[in-house]
């Protein structure tokens, strides 16, 4: 009771000084973000006061056991979210892809492309991909090491205060509320919401493991602890900054130039490594031997993965920067390791794929199974394209072209999404009890339109790219440059079409996954032909173990 | 390496030594790489007519960044002979010291700004980001007329001026006493311009907007759009690379 009493105090504490904020601010943009921390604010306190259960406050004296056996209402609400951002980031993706190819899309000044593209990017990347993160580490944690989340109303907080964060983030975009470094756009005042928040999150991810009931972390928490812990360095230092006031939005970034230039990238390159790399390998390893039954491959390739991937990739930062006014030693470092980095990636994703050791049949049978090959299968791609790029001579031919932008897609729409969308699908039953997903056929559609969508979209972006880096450099016979800006801006035209063509295909197979979500949460089931007419041989459906193995044991 | 599976055990039983040992790991890198970046004299190294920008190019830098300008145009032209020929010079280190944020981009949509100072006239500037497309109609740019419309509401200069001393740009304190009266007195084509350009050398004085009455962000943005790349110049930089003490080894 003191603590509920305790709880609305401080969130009417926090209104307060929200609204007092609000009517001392300095610009419009700040103002407005001040009203939202406000409404959030009394929200909270609304849902504290009416919400409070009090039969379980004294259900809680008489310390009576909880229902369940793990805490999953966060996750519950964590998976609605991913989905809900995804739709929102794709397709914010495919309206600024649509802008490239027809400007007259710019509504100036909310919905230039300047201020979509980073509501684009952290959307995906932050929004869809920090939750999907957020909610499978909640998720895993508990099951691998047996224990209920430890803090459970921390773990409550740090779902809602991500989402404040993210609406924040967002809206401050659109409203010119930036400090345009790349991935890492939001002003001071989010950047320290978003720290507070991050704590949170690290305190109930390791006391989980601290109350874990089995003596080994699993692999899977190495990977989700790694990522926590290296995204708390990378965002703390990298936006160090001095605000103009206290009471307004803008702020000038603490370092300028070459130092300001390379501990972005530091940042930026590391916010793929850990955030989108090192955290979806955790899903990897979690929910790929789940789904296909089968234990993890080698457990010393993952001892090796882990160590070697977390130790090279943070060194990888300046080959964001090849040619530029970095001194030329580092240039050199960061390509060096860069293409070190190739061999640890590749290590994963052999885990991975051979973990379907003996099951490489529910490739054809499991949709889900296919999706999780998909997206190792682009992990691969991508952690192969990536040291390729990162080669100086390559680098001087794609840097700025669209190059970049195609091989990161195949980045996070191959690997992120695809692993994103077979842990939703393998979370949604089990966390509504629910018998079966609605409709496995959907969940087919789903992989061919996303799959149909990237290949559309890499292969424009690889074509224009390496178009457009070619007509820059072009020489005639004169001795003169033969193409001037705008004729390399004209030709890009029917890429940029077909890119967003792609962009639509993947949205459509998102929405698809809407459907069947919705649906199985509701508790339908559609009524379909199976997935194969074959019928199962368990037979036939066994490990395949090396006849040394046999040998040694027999 | 069955010995070193037997010790990894002991960091799979320890949730604190795990996380030590993760966090050494991630270190080192951004040690090793960002350090140094910080005491080796020729990173940056000196050349001659670099100044802090006036708080009227540093308003436009501002509207620059607000515009996420950074997500098709690159300041950072690489020494390539293609690039050296269609944008100038290639960039030096030390024309981005006083950049908080830096903004060299990472896309070319758009040509690369960094040198894009005096190229084009005023009103070239003016008529191509209120309708891009009207001068140059391949251009995928969106449109920016409302900046002509706004006017140009910083706030306190003075207020950040002090926020870039911080930081380490050497504004001296004449510049913050007088930031507000500067702010206003390089977009006025009748001011006398001696102490601006005095304190801050190859300030460009004048209206840029084509609208002498109002203050507009079109102005501020213009102004920094024109001293980009301006105040170094490049033709003599090669002999002080020679000069300098860094270049000589």
């Amino acid at each position: 009771m003191e603590s509920l009493a305790l709880r609305a105090g401080g969130w009417l504490l926090l209104a307060f000084l929200a609204v007092a904020a609000v009517a001392t601010a300095a610009d419009s943009g700040f103002a407005i973000h001040m009203a939202i921390f406000a409404m959030a604010a009394l929200a909270a306190l609304w849902v504290t006061i009416s919400r409070a259960d009090y039969g379980a406050i004294g259900r809680g004296i008489l310390r009576a056991p909880d229902p369940g056996r793990y805490d999953d209402d966060v996750i519950r609400w964590g998976v609605v979210a991913t989905v809900f951002w995804g739709i929102a980031g794709f397709a914010a993706g495919l309206f600024i892809a649509l802008e490239l190819a027809f400007p007259l899309l710019n509504f100036d000044p909310y919905l230039n492309f300047g201020r979509v593209r980073p509501l684009h990017t952290s959307a995906v990347i932050f929004a869809f991909g920090g939750n999907a993160l957020i909610a499978t580490s909640f998720y895993v944690v508990q099951r691998t090491c047996r224990a209920r989340l430890a803090f459970p109303n921390l773990a409550r907080f740090v779902f809602w205060g991500y989402q404040l964060f993210i609406v924040l983030a967002a809206s401050g975009y659109l409203l010119g509320v930036t400090q345009s470094r790349e991935y890492a756009e939001p002003e001071w005042y989010v950047d320290l919401w978003l720290t507070i928040v991050w704590v949170a999150y690290a305190a109930v991810f390791i006391g989980t493991i601290v109350k874990r009931k089995e003596p080994h972390i699993y692999v899977a928490n190495w990977f989700y602890l790694a990522f926590i812990l290296t995204i708390a360095m990378l965002h703390i230092v990298n936006n160090l900054a001095i605000p103009v006031a206290l009471t307004g939005s803008h702020s000038y970034s603490a370092f300028a130039g070459v130092q300001d230039a390379l501990t972005q990238w530091w940042y930026g390159h590391n916010a793929v490594g850990f955030f989108l790399t090192a955290g979806f390998l955790a899903m990897m390893y979690y929910f790929v031997p789940k789904q296909a039954e089968r234990p993890v491959y080698s457990y010393r390739l993952s001892i090796l993965h882990f160590w070697s991937l977390i130790f090279l990739y943070i060194w990888a930062g300046p080959h964001h920067l090849h040619y530029t006014a970095l001194p030329d030693w580092a240039q050199t470092l960061g390509m060096v390791f860069s293409i070190m980095l190739w061999m640890p990636s590749w290590g994963g994703m052999i885990n991975g794929l051979m973990t379907l050791n003996g099951a490489w049949d529910k490739i054809r049978t499991d949709p889900i199974i296919r999706m999780m090959v998909m997206a190792l299968a682009f992990y691969g791609m991508a952690t192969f394209e990536g040291p390729m790029l990162s080669i100086k001579a390559v680098n001087s031919l794609s840097h700025y072209t669209d190059w970049t932008i195609g091989h990161v897609h195949a980045g996070a729409l191959g690997w992120n999404g695809m692993i994103t969308f077979a842990a939703i699908y393998y979370l949604v039953p089990r966390l509504w009890a629910r018998q079966r997903l609605y409709s496995l056929r959907m969940v087919n559609w789903h992989f061919w339109l996303a799959t149909l969508g990237i290949v559309l979209y890499a292969a424009a972006m690889w074509v224009s790219g390496i178009t457009q880096g070619l007509m820059w450099r072009e020489y005639g016979a004169d001795g003169y440059l033969v193409y001037s800006f705008s004729e390399t801006v004209a030709a890009m035209l029917p890429y940029y079409v077909i890119r967003s063509a792609g962009g639509l295909l993947y949205l459509a197979g998102a929405i698809v996954m809407v459907v069947n979500v919705w649906r199985t949460i509701l508790g339908h089931l559609r009524e379909e032909r199976p997935m194969t007419e074959a019928a199962y041989d368990p037979a036939a459906d066994r490990p395949i173990i090396s006849t040394a193995v046999l040998a040694k044991e027999g | 390496m069955s010995n070193i599976i037997t010790r990894h055990k002991k960091l799979e039983r320890n949730v604190t030594l795990l996380a030590v040992f993760a966090f050494v790991a991630v270190a080192i890198g951004g040690i090793v790489e960002i350090a140094p970046l910080f005491w080796i004299d020729n990173t940056v190294e000196k050349v001659e007519g670099m100044r802090p920008y006036t708080p009227l190019e540093q308003a436009g830098r501002n509207i620059y960044v607000r515009e996420g300008c950074y997500t098709c145009h690159s300041q950072m032209i690489r020494p390539f002979r293609d690039e050296v020929e269609r944008y100038g010079h290639y960039s030096l280190a030390a024309e981005s010291m006083y950049d908080h944020p830096f903004q060299w981009g990472s896309k070319r949509t758009g040509p690369d700004l960094a040198r894009v100072g005096n190229r084009y006239s005023d009103e070239w500037h003016v008529q191509h980001l209120t309708d891009p497309r009207s001068v140059v109609p391949e251009s995928v740019m969106p449109p920016y007329a409302f900046l002509a419309n706004t006017d140009l509401n910083t706030g306190d200069m003075a207020a950040h001026l002090k926020a870039l001393r911080r930081v380490g740009v050497p504004y001296s304190a004449t510049d913050i006493a007088k930031a507000n009266a500067d702010l206003v007195l390089q977009a006025d084509a009748d001011a006398d311009p001696g102490d601006l350009v005095a304190r801050y050398p190859k300030a460009q004085v004048r209206d840029f907007d084509g609208d002498p009455a109002r203050l507009t962000e079109m102005d501020a943005l213009v102004a920094y759009l024109q001293m980009l790349g301006t105040l170094v110049d490049t033709q003599s930089t090669a002999g002080q690379e020679v000069r300098s003490p860094g270049a000589a080894r």
